[in-house]
């Protein structure tokens, strides 16, 4: 009894001395926050930024250039107003819904980050936003493409749109008419079937494509999706081959991709069918089959020409850093968008950043207003405009040939078509 | 104790409840399949629905991939009839047949043997002998380490033992090969072409030449050698048969690697099939495979193999056979249910699968 007595004296001395120690402290700065708070880096310290992506498992070929192409815009950027930028330890999506939230919730835990570079997979950035949007962070993707995380291009917000979000990556209704028009323009064909595999972005692309495609006056004779993980693609070939339709749209990965490049022949109504995948295939394990010769692929235009970002960086530079630094090619083709969604963010906190009593301090609010302001602002894809939902990409689409399963790539750069909105 | 005396009616009456409602549900499932066979023949009837070359495409495809779940579900079976646990690790050991069979191919055809006639089936032979001998060793290692320790242990202890070697093997192709798909190589053109009246694909024609070897090896084996006597011998009883003198570690480890040997030769039929091999490739059709185990009885090999041809024949057409006919959606998409469905669908109406016989309650346990 006589312990515990002491005890309780003893944290009400330490409670008292520390409401004393807060109440001098609030004395110091002048700065005034918004309404979602500022984050105040003191001199000497760095300014937080995080970098997000998917880069263990499956997908890490498509998330470690995202985060090194981060990396390299941070010290290419250098200082803000004095103050370092740091990224951190990467963090670790894992292309999921779950390893997103629980990443997010690492992030949103600390209150000194400013905002995210991320998510590598739409997957993902559907779980990890809400967090994100809610600890009043901001949060750029160089690589999510649902359409549901920003709009319907027609001011209508998507349904996982959260306030905070952003992308340089295109939204994939834009990819979807690219591949449309180019189908019913282009080659003329007036009949298509889709598969997708049940995936957000695989569904999503497939939907734009469908959706686009009637508009143009064309019919979609199929509409169907496989399984991840299924090898036998006979039911489903023959479900589409039974409406003998001109174009097959399969916007999905490997392996199952390559299972119906492979299992079409012999298919009854397909013999004259031409194929069209989109970037998930553009791989080296999928062109390298026989099979994936004459087959068209949309993706994002990866014609960077002299393109300059602010910090004065073409593509060219940036690949030769990126090999000098990491010994190797990227091994996907978001490292552009990347590294313009890192500069995007860093300009907008060196704009909003303000400086008071030794320390920066970076008002949220302003930073998301700031953001939503960028318009025509250069970078390696092309020049950046944010619209009000956070689809801040050049949005151009290409479509490429590919001719010759044993020059990947020279067919990755024989694009046929471009399509800008 | 007295008061559970005066249940025995009330049980009496919830087990009537509890029939009735299997009944229905017995009569619903056939109700559904019915309906759906009456709209593919008036589809077919008003000349809208499938080719007769696309329905023969879909039989093909269906019992080719059938045969090869029934050679993985061999080995579930033979393992389950002499230990009684089910070795969730064997479509690991058919994942890792079909890896050797892609790195000898690859082998093979770089070397110039995988092209023209004699040298093609030679190097075949090759690709089927190594993917035995892979598969073979493994299972046997398998069972050396993981199982015998915990053979007088509950069966359940050896189960999870079982999945955990699985997840092992999994992770160690992945950290060895990487996580991509691997492409093995097209066989020689003539092996697509099309042949006898069916018009069936040389390579389908070969996998069911070669399913159908195996299994006629297996049931002379099984049923013909003393090897074989004594396998049956301790699947009926280990302490009995150790007495009439038949060693029974030797004879459980010859179950293991003749179950592998054969899930070694579904590995090289998956890849002439498919042509995909990747770390994770052993596990959906490990999954099917033992699900085709217990459709056909658990523990009687051809039962193994017609619950396997059953279910790769169903998966393959009823999707579009019965399943599109009543206007669904996507059904390609619910093939894997369909596989399932038909698994509690036979053990609604034949609790102890096609071929398999009520065991004993001290069996069961």
């Amino acid at each position: 009894m006589y312990k515990s007595k002491k005890w309780s004296r003893g944290i009400a001395l330490g409670v008292a001395f520390g409401l004393a120690a807060a109440a001098c402290g609030s004395d110091a700065p002048e700065f005034e926050a918004g309404a979602l708070g500022a984050v105040e880096v003191k001199e000497g310290e760095s300014i937080q930024i995080r970098s997000l992506e998917a880069i263990s498992g499956d997908v890490a070929f498509l998330g470690i250039p995202n985060d090194r192409g981060t990396a390299l815009a941070v010290e290419d950027y250098g200082q803000i107003k004095g103050f370092d930028v740091d990224v951190g330890t990467s963090l670790d999506d894992l292309c999921s819904a779950d390893g997103g939230q629980a990443a997010a919730q690492t992030i949103a835990a600390d209150e000194d980050v400013v905002g995210v570079i991320g998510t590598s997979c739409s997957g993902a950035a559907t779980a990890a936003m809400p967090l994100i949007s809610n600890a009043g962070m901001v949060m750029i993707s160089p690589s999510n493409t649902s359409p549901a995380l920003t709009s319907d291009l027609e001011g209508n917000k998507g349904s996982d749109y959260n306030v905070g979000y952003y992308r340089t990556a295109h939204n994939d209704l834009f990819q979807g008419r690219g591949a449309a028009t180019f189908a019913f323009e282009e080659l003329g064909l007036t009949t298509a079937a889709v598969i997708h595999d049940g995936d957000p972005y695989t569904n999503g692309l497939a939907q734009a494509f469908a959706d686009a495609f009637e508009a143009l006056g064309g019919t979609v004779t199929t509409f169907t999706a496989v399984n991840k993980g299924d090898t036998d693609m006979t039911p489903v070939l023959t479900e589409v081959g039974a409406e003998s339709p001109e174009l097959l749209f399969f916007p999905i990965f490997m392996p199952e991709g390559g299972f119906i490049a492979q299992q079409v022949a012999g298919v009854p109504g397909l013999e004259n069918v031409q194929l069209m995948g989109a970037d998930a295939l553009l791989t080296d394990n999928f062109m390298e089959l026989p099979e994936s010769e004459g087959m068209y692929f949309s993706g994002p235009d990866l014609q960077y020409g002299s393109n300059k970002s602010t910090t004065g960086k073409s593509a060219e530079d940036f690949l030769a850093a990126y090999n000098a630094k990491y010994g190797e090619e990227p091994s996907a083709a978001f490292w552009a968008h990347a590294y313009d969604a890192t500069v995007l963010l860093l300009t907008a906190i060196d704009n909003v950043a303000v400086e008071s009593g030794g320390s920066l301090f970076i008002d949220r609010q302003a930073l998301r207003d700031e953001l939503n302001k960028v318009s025509g602002v250069p970078g390696i894809t092309g020049s950046l405009s944010c619209d009000e939902f956070g689809d801040c990409g050049a949005q151009k689409i290409a479509l490429i040939l590919h001719e010759n399963s044993g020059d990947i790539a020279a067919s990755k750069e024989n694009v046929v078509y471009s399509y800008a909105p | 104790m007295t008061a559970t005396q005066r249940k025995p009616q009330k049980v009496w009456k919830t087990n009537n409840w509890v029939d009735l409602f299997l009944t229905a549900i017995r009569i619903g499932a056939m109700a559904f399949i019915g309906v759906g066979l009456l709209a593919f023949v008036l589809e077919q009837a008003g000349g809208e629905g499938l080719t007769g070359g696309a329905i023969r495409g879909l039989f093909v495809t269906g019992i080719s991939q059938g045969a090869m779940y029934g050679l993985i579900a061999l080995g579930y079976s033979m393992v389950y009839g002499v230990l009684g646990f089910i070795n969730f690790a064997h479509g690991e050991v058919f994942m890792a047949g079909a890896m050797s069979g892609w790195i000898t191919s690859t082998i093979l055809f770089e070397n110039g043997m995988w092209e023209g006639e004699a040298k093609f089936v030679l190097a075949l032979l090759i690709v089927l002998v190594i993917a035995v001998i892979v598969s073979t060793l493994a299972t046997i290692l398998i069972e050396r380490v993981a199982y015998r320790p915990l053979r007088e242990s509950p069966r359940l202890i050896p189960l999870i033992t079982s999945i955990g070697v699985s997840f092992f093997m999994q992770n160690a192709v992945l950290g060895l090969f990487g996580p991509a798909s691997k492409t093995l190589p097209a066989p020689p053109p003539w092996m697509s072409a099309e042949y006898t009246f069916l018009r069936i694909e040389g390579t389908k024609i070969l996998v069911l030449v070669i399913a159908a070897v195996s299994m006629a090896g297996l049931w002379v084996f099984v049923e013909r050698t003393k090897t074989g006597k004594a396998m049956r011998a301790v699947a009926e009883d280990k302490e009995i048969a150790a007495l009439m003198g038949i060693d029974v570690n030797r004879t459980i480890v010859t179950t293991f690697a003749v179950g592998g040997a054969m899930a070694g030769v579904a590995g090289v039929l998956w890849g002439l099939l498919f042509r995909g091999v990747s770390a994770l490739t052993g596990f959906l059709p490990g999954i099917k495979a033992f699900t085709a185990a217990v459709i056909g009885g658990v523990g009687n090999l051809g039962g193994s193999m017609a619950g396997g041809l059953l279910l790769g024949l169903v998966e393959s057409v009823a999707p579009l056979v019965i399943l599109k006919p009543l206007g669904i959606p996507a059904v390609s998409q619910l093939k894997d249910a369909v596989a399932f469905a038909v698994l509690v669908l036979i053990l609604l109406f034949k609790p102890t699968g096609l071929f398999g016989e009520r065991l004993a309650a001290e069996d069961r346990a």
